[in-house]
């Protein structure tokens, strides 16, 4: 801490900050554009400008610029100086010389920096009398809009994608007045963070191409806080409704979960929720029908049935809990594969009994070591793979620290470092984009990786069982391994399910364990498939094979399945029996897919954007998120639907529920994994002065015009019975509690910088703390039971290829590939990427066709050759239609 | 007294005076240009409609009875899907035509707009869209901004300079 004068107030500051930093930490109103808190100064913009004093006598004083001055103790310096004002405002001033008169057509008006920065310094008008210099733009792709003439030139966006994300296709080009940001030539942005320009880019240079396609101003959003459902991370996301449709996903700050960016699968996989296919009505054997018809039909179904429940790894812990108490506990099952649902235990029982902790993507960024074990993070947990980005950094910024250099200036921090890199460990099937990063890289079966890491973990703790007949090479590269982690002072160990191997998870342990009895302060991370696998497979339940003998063996004639296609998760023909014996199919969903076309009643259900409920992440933080608008009178959440049902049907038990706040509480009361879940946000009583939360900021438009065409009298906004939330744009309009903040916003500051108002300190946490709750920590006391069974080496069968999934961050989840942009992105055709040595031997090339039997089915898929992938093992895309509805790994059998 | 009589020869004498009332509707009104009432949307000088869907008027209206949604054409021209005005609602104090940066929408010395039926004075962009100008004549936004549309490429528009060729060596 120090002690900072400004305008001749003594405050207390963050002495690691600079000047900048500070002022803001204070919550003053200081006008920049070129630094930006996660990536640090630069000084590119002049925009900071305030004078600094030599000491209490100093009256001139001089001009700098606050971003790139590190506090020092009794600093006295001036924000309110004339000639430090005068001066930002020539500078604005000068920025926009050249800028177009385009704010009326710029879709970043409304929440513009740059706007808020010009109305905060006063410039209002041009001086400049010549013409305006003027750029073309690029497509680049379906995600995001390019219009350079918009420009400041204050660099953020090539920091960014570049130095911060990795990107190899963006970059500056030109020289002085001329400089140009974007692609060399034309095309799609390769990054899988490319939607975070729309965000860092101070103006309407790179704007949301999707959010176009319907474009709303922030003003006229209904929004709420709420959790991504593509991938297990549960990054906070806001998301912003307009005239009943979902208009656009952004960035919620969360200190500890994603920070400042979301990735791409995140920010453009919202529109499933628009989708036409989309399931708005109760269908009743092919019929729509009405809500009270479809509620008695059912009601009247399950009377004279033996029903059982198959609940789903994407839908919220409410609506799984709703499932499981209409069914009954018995006759609940997870809606997962064998091998899902053995992982995702194998990751708590790991997680909570094993003494090391699983870190936050926040802690991860700040972990100095780092080993992967099976994981293409960039494909399927992407927002990882950014984190892992920074964590490379950590070791060569220590000596940045050494060199008296600060951790903010970003330009000569940049400069000092140049590409090293610290230890980096790659164990992957084949090449992954984070290989760059790696100082080694190891690609095998995902058996090979496993043996791999009990080497590693045996290395550095001796009691972990070594490999046998493990070859000179691979034990050297064992040894280097070992000897990185144990110079590093909190390495992280990251695994997790999409190899589908649970010997790779368990020997990650070994390796995070082994390095916790060095007295590491060792990192394991566990990724899952799905936005809530963990939250499911900590309620306990069934295996799906379970359901389907239930049926097939006639102690079950009826199925409840919700928010799941089966066929994603169990084998084509099983699902297809089991569909088939079943009397009656009764399906909630929202999307369409295979399981739904068999079934006999299909009731809709509303997606997160209609929804309220709570994801678990895979750090076994419990999160929530609220509904943003309330669909039509039929789209309902499952957890709803469900206890509808089971009032209907006279259960005891759901009769008491009334609102989402009952199911919570019984969640928290009888489930013994997920206790505390009811205090992650405030009751739905909650008030501030008497208020409840707007959804809609106080300028939001056209509420007695939107719904006139209909009826010209208004129609009374819809009540919230689940959240201390309104659907209006009147209510409290100070900070909201941090785990309920439907938009950030502050005088003066429209748009998503205003994200430093709400910040304890900038780059903190959230005022109030960062929401959600930790239901994983390892029990006190936990020692490491190493898991012992080292497994065999893999070897290839002639004519046969071993069958692991790839992952694809465009197109392997479900609902984000229905949505038209990232439908573009996805893999055209399905594939089996092999090595090129296994085709040459099947005489087959590139684009060629090969053919497998998996499980009696025959599956045509186009040839992929990749060099790093080992021989005998063919990759298949996940998710993607067409691909074998089969659990995988396993053996194909090569047709000719 | 005397107050009493004056005031009643004052008022006898009211019945010289000129007539102030109209006979309306047999007789029109003369109303001021800047007369704020029915609101048209405007057409730019070349006949292509003015309004962009900036949605400025939409928040600038204090009782919100302005509605509608942007959209562009394949040249990336903005203009509204829909536009919709709440006449029932509207307290014509002009603050939409002040707000709006293309002087699209205007109020214009036309009030004869009573009806039976409230939901008639719902109207939509078919019955504001007029074809003419208004007020402002001349005006043109598309020929200031530098969004690029069908017929004005980059550069094309007033006071620009012809777009940067960024692989130009010269410095
Ligand atoms: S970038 Fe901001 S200031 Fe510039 S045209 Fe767009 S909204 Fe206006
Ligand atoms: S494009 Fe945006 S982020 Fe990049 S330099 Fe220009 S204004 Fe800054
Ligand atoms: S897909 Fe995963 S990484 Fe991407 S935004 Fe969603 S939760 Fe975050
Ligand atoms: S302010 Fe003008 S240009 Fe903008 S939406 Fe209204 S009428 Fe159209
Ligand atoms: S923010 Fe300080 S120079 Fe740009």
């Amino acid at each position: 801490m120090a002690t900072l004068y400004i305008d001749n107030q003594p405050h207390e500051v963050n002495s690691g900050h600079n000047l900048l930093e500070a002022c803001l930490s204070l919550g003053l109103d200081l006008p920049y554009f070129c630094w930006h808190p996660a990536m640090g100064s630069v000084g590119a913009c002049r925009q900071c400008a305030i004078k600094v004093y030599k000491d209490e006598n100093d009256k001139k004083g001089r001009l700098i610029m606050s971003c790139m001055e590190p506090v020092t103790n009794n600093q006295r310096i001036s924000v309110a100086d004339t000639e430090a004002k005068e001066f930002r405002e020539e500078v604005i001033g000068w920025l926009m010389t050249n800028h177009p008169h385009d704010c009326a057509v710029c879709d970043e008006g409304g929440s513009c920096h740059l706007q808020d920065m010009t109305v905060m310094t006063g410039h209002a008008y041009r001086k400049f009398r010549y013409k305006k210099r003027t750029h073309t733009n690029q497509d680049l792709g379906p995600f995001i809009n390019h219009e350079m003439n918009r420009c400041i030139q204050c660099y953020r966006c090539v920091r960014f994608y570049k130095d911060y994300a990795g990107g190899k296709d963006f970059d500056v080009f030109a020289s002085r007045n001329k400089v140009y940001f974007g692609r060399q030539e034309d095309g799609v942005l390769e990054s899988e963070f490319s939607g975070n320009l729309a965000e860092v880019c101070p103006t309407g240079v790179f704007t949301d191409k999707t959010l176009k396609q319907h474009y709303t101003r922030k003003w006229d959003l209904t929004m709420a806080p709420s959790i991504c459902q593509h991938c297990s991370l549960g990054c906070n996301i806001i998301a912003g409704e307009r005239y009943g449709s979902l208009r656009m996903i952004g960035n919620r700050y969360h200190g500890e979960v994603n920070g400042y960016f979301i990735c791409d699968r995140g920010r453009f996989g919202y529109e499933f929720v628009n989708a036409p296919g989309r399931v708005r009505q109760p269908i009743m054997n092919g019929q729509v029908i009405g809500r009270k018809e479809v509620l008695q039909e059912i009601n009247r179904l399950l009377k004279e049935a033996k029903v059982i429940g198959i609940g789903s790894p994407r839908a919220s812990i409410q609506s799984n809990f709703a499932l499981k108490a209409l069914v009954g506990k018995n006759n609940f099952y997870h809606g997962v594969s064998e091998s899902e649902h053995d992982m995702a235990e194998l990751a708590i029982r790991i997680l909570k009994e094993g003494p090391v902790r699983t870190p936050s993507l926040k802690e991860v960024e700040s972990c100095d070591a780092v080993f992967i074990l099976g994981e293409d993070l960039t494909n399927s947990s992407p927002m990882l793979a950014l984190a892992v980005r920074q964590a490379a950094r950590v070791q060569p910024m220590n000596e940045v620290a050494k060199a008296n250099i600060p951790e903010w200036n970003d330009a000569a921090v940049r400069e000092f470092v140049q590409d090293k890199n610290g230890p980096f460990f790659s164990a992957t099937i084949h090449d992954t984009k984070l290989d760059e990063l790696a100082s080694e890289k190891y690609y095998a079966a995902p058996d090979d990786i496993a043996r791999l890491g009990f080497a590693v973990a045996h290395r550095i703790d001796s009691a972990v069982p070594d490999v046998p007949n493990y070859p000179e090479e691979l034990k050297q590269l064992a040894d280097r391994i070992a000897s990185g982690l144990l110079q590093s002072e909190n390495p992280v160990v990251i695994s997790g399910v999409s190899s589908e191997s649970e010997t790779v998870m368990r020997a990650a342990a070994n390796v995070a364990w082994a390095l916790h009895s060095k007295k590491k302060k060792a990192g394991l991370v566990l990724t899952m498939l799905e936005c809530n696998s963990l939250g499911l497979a900590m309620m306990g339940g069934g295996k799906l094979d379970g359901a389907f003998n239930a049926v097939l063996n006639g102690h079950a004639d009826t199925a409840i399945i919700m928010e799941n296609d089966l066929y994603r998760h169990g084998s084509f023909a099983t699902v297809d029996k089991f569909l088939k014996t079943c009397k009656q199919v009764i399906v909630l969903e929202h999307t369409p897919h295979a399981t739904l076309k068999k079934a006999h009643v299909i009731i809709p259900a509303g997606t997160f954007a209609e929804s309220d409920g709570m994801l678990i992440n895979n750090e076994g933080r419990a999160q929530r998120f609220f509904q943003v608008y309330e669909s039509t009178e039929v789209i309902q959440e499952s957890w709803r639907w469900l206890l509808n049902m089971g009032i209907n049907a006279g259960n005891e038990h759901m009769s008491q529920w009334k609102n989402f706040e009952d199911i919570t509480k019984a969640i928290a009361q009888e489930e013994e994994f997920l206790k505390g879940v009811d205090t992650i946000t405030p009751p739905s009583s909650f008030r501030v002065a008497g208020q409840r939360i707007p959804r809609e900021p106080h300028r939001y438009s056209g509420r007695t015009a939107m719904n006139a065409n209909i009826n010209v009298s208004e129609p009374k906004p819809p009540e919230d019975p689940d959240s201390s939330l309104s659907y209006t744009m009147e209510g409290y309009r100070g900070l909201a509690p941090s785990s309920m903040i439907p938009f950030f916003w502050s005088p003066g500051w429209n748009s998503v910088q205003s994200v430093n108002k709400y910040q304890n300190e900038i780059g903190a946490s959230l005022k109030g703390g960062d929401p959600g709750l930790r239901l994983i920590e390892p029990e006190p006391g936990a020692v490491a039971n190493y898991f012992s069974t080292v497994p065999e080496v893999f070897q290839p069968i002639a004519d046969h290829f071993w069958l692991v999934w790839t992952h694809h961050i465009f197109g392997s989840e479900e609902l984000s590939k229905r949505s038209p942009s990232v439908a573009q992105r996805m893999p055209q055709h399905p594939y089996a990427m092999i090595n090129p040595k296994d085709a040459e031997q099947q005489k087959v090339n590139e684009g060629d066709k090969i053919s497998f039997e998996v499980e009696k089915h025959v599956y045509v898929l186009m040839v992929k050759l990749n060099n790093t992938i080992p021989s005998g093992v063919a990759a298949l895309p996940y998710g993607l239609e067409g691909m074998p509805s089969t659990e995988l790994p396993g053996w194909g059998i090569l047709k000719r | 007294m005397f107050s009493i009589i004056r005031s009643m020869w004052l008022t006898f004498l009211h019945a010289f005076h000129k007539r102030e009332t109209i006979q309306y509707p047999e007789q029109k009104v003369k109303l001021p240009a800047r007369w704020r009432g029915r609101i048209v949307l405007t057409r730019d000088p070349d006949m292509g409609e003015r309004c962009v869907g900036c949605y400025l008027c939409a928040a600038a209206c204090p009782v919100d009875c302005i509605s509608l949604q942007a959209t562009e054409d394949e040249n990336g021209r903005r203009y509204p899907e829909f536009f919709r005005i709440n006449f029932s609602r509207c307290i014509f104090c002009g603050y939409c035509e002040e707000a709006c940066p293309t002087y699209a929408i205007q109020l214009i010395p036309d009030f004869e707009m009573g009806e039976f039926d409230r939901q008639n004075l719902v109207y939509e962009k078919n019955d504001l869209l007029i074809n003419g100008q208004g007020k402002y004549p001349g005006y043109n936004y598309y020929k200031v901004a530098g969004l690029a549309i069908g017929g004005k490429g980059k550069g094309e528009a007033e006071n620009e300079e012809q777009p940067v060729d960024i692989k130009s060596l010269m410095p």
